[in-house]
């Protein structure tokens, strides 16, 4: 690890002046990732800035909603009665993800910010774009089981690890950002990048700009929202595919749905294209196997890869099943 | 830079780059707490912060600074074994024992956790207040922690033995 300067700072406004002043500073949340990535020299920041003592508050907004301090635990998050009674895909995604022991330290924006866990990244003797633009890209032609298939470019195929994101994918929820120019909100669908020509800009963040807080917005429909994870051992694994879904029923017509998949993309994946073909439609068979066919449409399997087309299909169409059987039974609950 | 650790008070000038589990065995000979794979994969390096169960080797000793650590040899309480760590002889919750230290730290903060109703990944109904007792909720609230000799039904045994007693219930794994 090389050597560099360390900051406890107690605001977002401290934080800022700190980050300003600084050469090559990082903001440190629980470390969990950027301390390993560091170790590896992955990540060679001059300046550590921990905000952790940032707000780690969970409030009621105006509008019914939840605004999460960005400096809150994933475990306070996903334990937090509210988020498991109101938006229970939220809890299951941050539960199906890591460890306890992971999940008491990493905060929601430092979940946000966790680079990929492509091995090639890590590897500083392999060639990657997203550590070093313009080098090429070892995962191709190599071992890509863990890859993505929507949203690759020929410069980077990574995954997007978290499963909390693919979650707040589903939720429409906004980031909220503070920087040197002061303050802006961005959905979490708009805030990170899919890698294009540039594998190594990830995020919509700027220069010195901090997550403060994340919010969520009301959604009735979220009461009745799952997250489903397959991996390849039990727990503690990242996911080879995931799903987060929510549907609302009239009759037997799809009024509103939402979707996105983890595992698969090389950012939260929000399936556009798949509640398109859902919305308006009569909930049958037909309905879903379309829906599926529209995402999966742009995919881009490589060998080592290809299964995940068969995965996200059976997956996707056995949760949204659930989640209308579901829907059915329930009633208005 | 100054720390409570088991109790004590201590103080050491470290290095930014130096984690809580190199700053406990290096800094403090608490070479109790175990280091597995360095990278946050084993759980062999978990102790208690503030009563929580974190990885030691991801966290950076500076970060840490004023809080209340509790590691393996801080379990005991004057020289009477926590209940955890008399399940797992009682048990035989090991083999080699080099993830015992990490597997003692993790369980007494598994039972907090549960204890506070915090749910897991395979908890049913997430909205319930109650939880209720299982072997997938032990395995998978357990699931940061590896043992390479493969003692987890002894592990298992213990741990459900140990929350039993606390929780004042027979449970069964």
């Amino acid at each position: 690890m090389r050597a560099f300067d360390y900051h406890q700072v107690a605001d977002s406004e401290q934080a800022i002046e700190q980050a300003v002043r600084s050469r090559q500073a990082k903001y440190l949340g629980g470390g969990t990732n950027l301390v390993d990535l560091m170790r590896e020299t992955v990540e060679r920041p001059q300046t550590l800035i921990d905000v952790t003592r940032l707000s780690r508050d969970i409030d009621e907004t105006a509008e019914d909603g939840l605004i999460i301090g960005a400096a809150a635990t994933n475990a306070a998050l996903a334990g937090d009665a509210r988020i498991r009674s109101r938006y229970p895909l939220l809890s299951r995604a941050i539960l199906s993800g890591a460890s306890a022991q992971i999940r008491n330290m990493a905060t929601v924006g430092g979940n946000l910010l966790q680079r990929t866990r492509c091995a090639y990244f890590y590897d500083v003797a392999t060639r990657c774009n997203k550590r070093e633009p313009g080098a090429g890209c070892d995962a191709l032609e190599g071992f890509h089981r863990y890859h993505a298939i929507l949203g690759t470019s020929s410069s980077c195929i990574a995954t997007h690890p978290s499963d909390m994101a693919v979650a707040l994918a589903a939720l429409d929820a906004r980031i909220h950002l503070r920087g040197p120019e002061g303050e802006r909100q961005l959905a979490i669908t708009e805030f990170h990048r899919e890698p294009g020509e540039r594998p190594d800009l990830e995020t919509e963040l700027q220069p010195e700009e901090l997550i403060v807080a994340v919010e969520l917005p009301p959604l009735p429909m979220a009461v009745r929202s799952e997250y489903r994870k397959v991996r390849d051992r039990a727990s503690y694994a990242f996911a080879l595919v995931s799903v987060a879904s929510m549907v609302e029923l009239d009759g037997e017509t799809i009024q509103n749905v939402r979707l996105s998949l983890g595992g698969v993309g090389t950012k939260p994946w929000r399936a556009w294209r798949a509640e398109a073909a859902l919305r308006g439609q009569p909930a049958t068979e037909a309905t879903l196997a379309a829906a599926v066919d529209a995402e999966l449409a742009a995919a881009r399997p490589l060998p080592g890869n290809a299964f995940k087309l068969e995965l996200v299909r059976r997956l996707m169409i056995a949760e949204l099943s659930q989640r209308l059987s579901d829907a059915r039974n329930g009633g208005d609950a | 830079m100054q720390w409570t650790i088991n109790g004590q008070v201590r103080e050491a000038e470290v290095d930014f780059r130096t984690s809580l589990l190199d700053l406990l065995r290096e800094q403090f000979q608490l070479s109790g707490t175990k280091k597995g794979c360095n990278q946050g994969a084993c759980g062999a390096c978990t102790v208690l912060v503030d009563g929580e169960r974190i990885n030691a080797c991801l966290a950076l000793a500076v970060q840490y600074q004023g809080r209340e650590i509790t590691t393996v040899e801080g379990l005991a309480e004057r020289g009477t074994l926590h209940p955890v760590q008399t399940a797992f002889i009682e048990h035989d919750g090991f083999q080699c024992g080099y993830c015992t230290p990490g597997q003692l730290c993790s369980a007494v903060g598994m039972a907090g956790e549960f204890e506070r109703g915090l749910p897991s990944a395979v908890t049913q109904d997430l909205a319930a207040a109650d939880l209720e007792w299982s072997r997938d909720e032990l395995r998978e609230r357990m699931s940061g922690n590896l043992c390479r000799c493969g003692a987890y039904n002894g592990i298992a045994d213990a741990i459900t033995a140990a929350l039993g007693r606390e929780l004042g219930e027979e449970l069964t794994r």
